[in-house]
């Protein structure tokens, strides 16, 4: 039990612990940080940065984050990745405020910075992604009961709570367009409340109420599915399409029924893929993110920012019998 | 016995001063954060930074604030496990405070009083009325964040005021920051604490043999209620330099973080049993995590890996001494 024998011990385990890491500077180096990794969702957007940087060629994705979604964990993670000097930061935050000051410093040192799927305060980055926007939104809840209803017909909305911010902008964006799907009635706006089985009830009502429904809309992750499991025990597969805004992974035993032909979300996979078009064209191509800038990013055509430097990427993503089984294992 | 004029020097120990100290806790740790230290700097060319190295301690100076309290707690055979859940608390008042125009110093003042407050409460219910303190401070580690959730819902508080931002993002000199300098004195007021007051022998007899210890009219109850006092305190502070530092307020704040204080304190040698344990140990232990984190941050290794080195490590150097003894002893046997 020789001194020198723990300590040669101690240097054995502390080498033992790090690899052999691999430095490759000419390469362009985009940190893909997220709330917290093992999240199937941002497996996901990584899938689509890793598309991205393929497509462009020098670039090397770091993705990294935090194992809490906590702002200090993501905040250790930033100091790493300024210590690394690496060209750009996109970011999913899990603070909106905590994590200005950090990336703050990171744009001093030359970083590019910028956030997307959940924001950063404005002073914190030079651009912000969002998945989609609430005029995209509310014309795609209606575009997809439209698209399997040719001869027009009955739809009915189903809600979370009255007071759901989220839901009655996209239902207010939808009554602005409903002028663009003529024959589309809505008959009627029902509240589940985010509640399975209060969403199951009031879904059970709206085909009791009105025989001649031809489709729900609900642009809510639980009503959907509460609403797709009550038009399969009424047994009215085929008569009333259930659609809105869902999961895939929670979908995929409705669109197998048949109770919904298609829904919508954003695609994690575009998002990550876009994030890392855009870093790069700010920090390599000399885009400037300012307000009325358009940006390229690839295959998903440009980003026009509005006055917070905020823009929207595209329409949610439609998923259908097609493409389902690639998604419902994602998230 | 007999007089004698020989002034033969008689040791009371079989090893010298030196060698014990050479074989300590203490020492192997500081072999291995030496170690951590090199390996790091060969294995990222970013490591050895001034600027990147202070960015780097911010990973541990506040956990290591509220560790030294928790490893006199822990060496009196106590725990407390609602130290995260303080900070969330604290910080909500603080945010509260602010939102109704209260300054810098009566941020800080309110900080540290909830802090106390909460510490008085786990305290109360472990030495008054004698309950466990593991399973009172589980109870709380959901009441001080059932109450930060209730005020706060799924928002946050923002907007300090800019002088507030000093304790957290603030440098006293070059690259030494507000936080370095709280660390450094805050250890040192502990190591006096501990080592060279009465106070800290009573905490080790407690520890010890807390009936033995009563009996040497040591008064038990009451020095744990001031551990518990001294944990609260501390994590007041360290919320105070959280939010100064994250420049907001979420419920959600220092999620998890009890649990790599307790680490911390046991990989720097405290028994989890209560009973010994040193201050400079636990110092030396959150320089060695912090390297640790950072250098595998630097390399980006995921969170998840990185969790699991720090238990591998903790586990490591727990058994390892353990496993040498037991060597030691079948060579002899």
């Amino acid at each position: 039990m020789s001194v020198i024998k723990k300590l040669a011990t101690s240097v054995a385990l502390a080498g033992a612990m790090f690899g052999t890491p691999a430095f490759a500077q000419e390469e362009v180096r985009i940190a893909l940080v997220v709330k917290a990794l093992g999240i199937g969702f941002f497996e996901a957007a990584n899938e689509g940065a890793q598309e991205a940087a393929a497509e462009l060629g020098n670039v090397e994705i770091i993705y990294t984050g935090p194992t809490d979604t906590t702002a200090e964990g993501q905040i250790e993670v930033i100091n790493a990745l300024i210590a690394q000097q690496v060209d750009a930061i996109a970011i999913s935050s899990n603070d909106t405020d905590a994590l200005v000051p950090v990336l703050n410093r990171a744009m001093q040192r030359g970083i590019t910075v910028i956030s997307w799927d959940s924001g950063v305060a404005p002073e914190g980055r030079q651009l912000h992604l969002n998945p989609s926007s609430n005029p995209l939104i509310g014309n795609m809840i209606i575009k997809l009961a439209a698209d399997h209803l040719p001869d027009g017909g009955e739809v009915a909305l189903l809600s979370a709570t009255t007071t759901s911010t989220n839901q009655n902008i996209w239902m207010e964006e939808m009554n602005a367009v409903m002028g663009d799907y003529p024959g589309i009635e809505v008959v009627a706006t029902v509240y589940g409340d985010d509640l399975a089985d209060k969403s199951y009830r009031e879904a059970t009502g709206l085909m009791q109420s009105y025989p001649d429904l031809d489709a729900i809309i609900a642009p809510t992750s639980v009503g959907i599915v509460a609403a797709a499991q009550a038009v399969v025990d009424a047994g009215k597969v085929g008569q009333v399409n259930v659609t809105g805004l869902g999961l895939p992974s929670e979908m995929a035993g409705a669109i197998e029924s048949g109770a919904s032909q298609s829904f919508a979300i954003w695609n994690p996979i575009d998002l990550g893929y876009s994030a890392t078009m855009l870093a790069y064209e700010l920090s390599q191509n000399g885009a400037e993110a300012a307000p009325g800038a358009e940006i390229p990013m690839g295959r998903m055509g440009t980003l026009t920012l509005d006055e917070n430097n905020e823009g929207a990427m595209a329409d949610p993503f439609v998923y259908d019998a097609s493409n389902i089984d690639d998604f419902k294992s994602i998230f | 016995m007999t007089d004698t004029t020989t002034t033969r020097y008689i040791p009371d120990r079989l090893n010298s001063r030196a060698v014990r100290i050479l074989k300590s806790w203490e020492a192997l740790l500081l072999a291995l954060a030496i170690a951590i230290f090199v390996v790091n700097s060969f294995a990222s060319p970013y490591f050895l930074n001034a600027w990147n190295l202070s960015d780097a301690t911010f990973n541990f100076t506040e956990k290591a604030m509220i560790a030294f309290a928790m490893a006199l707690l822990i060496i009196s055979g106590e725990i407390d496990l609602s130290v995260a859940s303080i900070i969330a608390l604290a910080s909500t008042a603080m945010g509260l405070a602010m939102q109704h125009g209260a300054g810098t110093s009566e941020l800080v003042m309110i900080g540290l009083t909830v802090g106390l407050l909460c510490g008085a409460f786990n305290g109360v219910f472990v030495t008054i009325l004698g309950l466990p303190s593991i399973v009172v401070t589980i109870g709380t580690m959901s009441l001080f964040r059932g109450i930060s959730y209730i005020i706060l819902g799924d928002g946050s508080f923002s907007g300090y005021p800019s002088s507030f931002s000093w304790f957290g993002q603030g440098y006293i000199y070059w690259v030494f920051t507000v936080e370095m300098l709280l660390f450094v004195m805050i250890a040192a007021i502990y190591v006096v604490l501990l080592h060279k007051t009465n106070f800290g022998r009573a905490i080790y007899a407690i520890g010890n043999n807390p009936t033995g210890a009563l009996f040497s009219g040591i008064r038990v109850q009451r020095v744990k209620f001031i551990l518990f006092l001294l944990t609260g305190l501390m994590s007041g502070v360290a919320a105070v330099c959280l939010t100064s530092r994250l420049g907001s307020t979420r419920p959600s704040i220092a999620t998890g973080m009890e649990l790599e204080v307790v680490t911390m304190v046991v990989l720097g040698g405290v028994n989890i049993l209560g009973g010994s344990g040193t201050i400079p140990g636990v110092v030396i232990a959150a320089f060695v995590m912090g390297l640790v984190t950072f250098g595998l941050g630097l390399l980006n290794v995921p969170g998840i890996v990185m969790s699991i080195f720090i238990g591998l490590l903790l586990i490591g150097v727990i058994a390892l001494p353990r496993l040498w003894a037991m060597a030691a002893a079948r060579r002899k046997a």
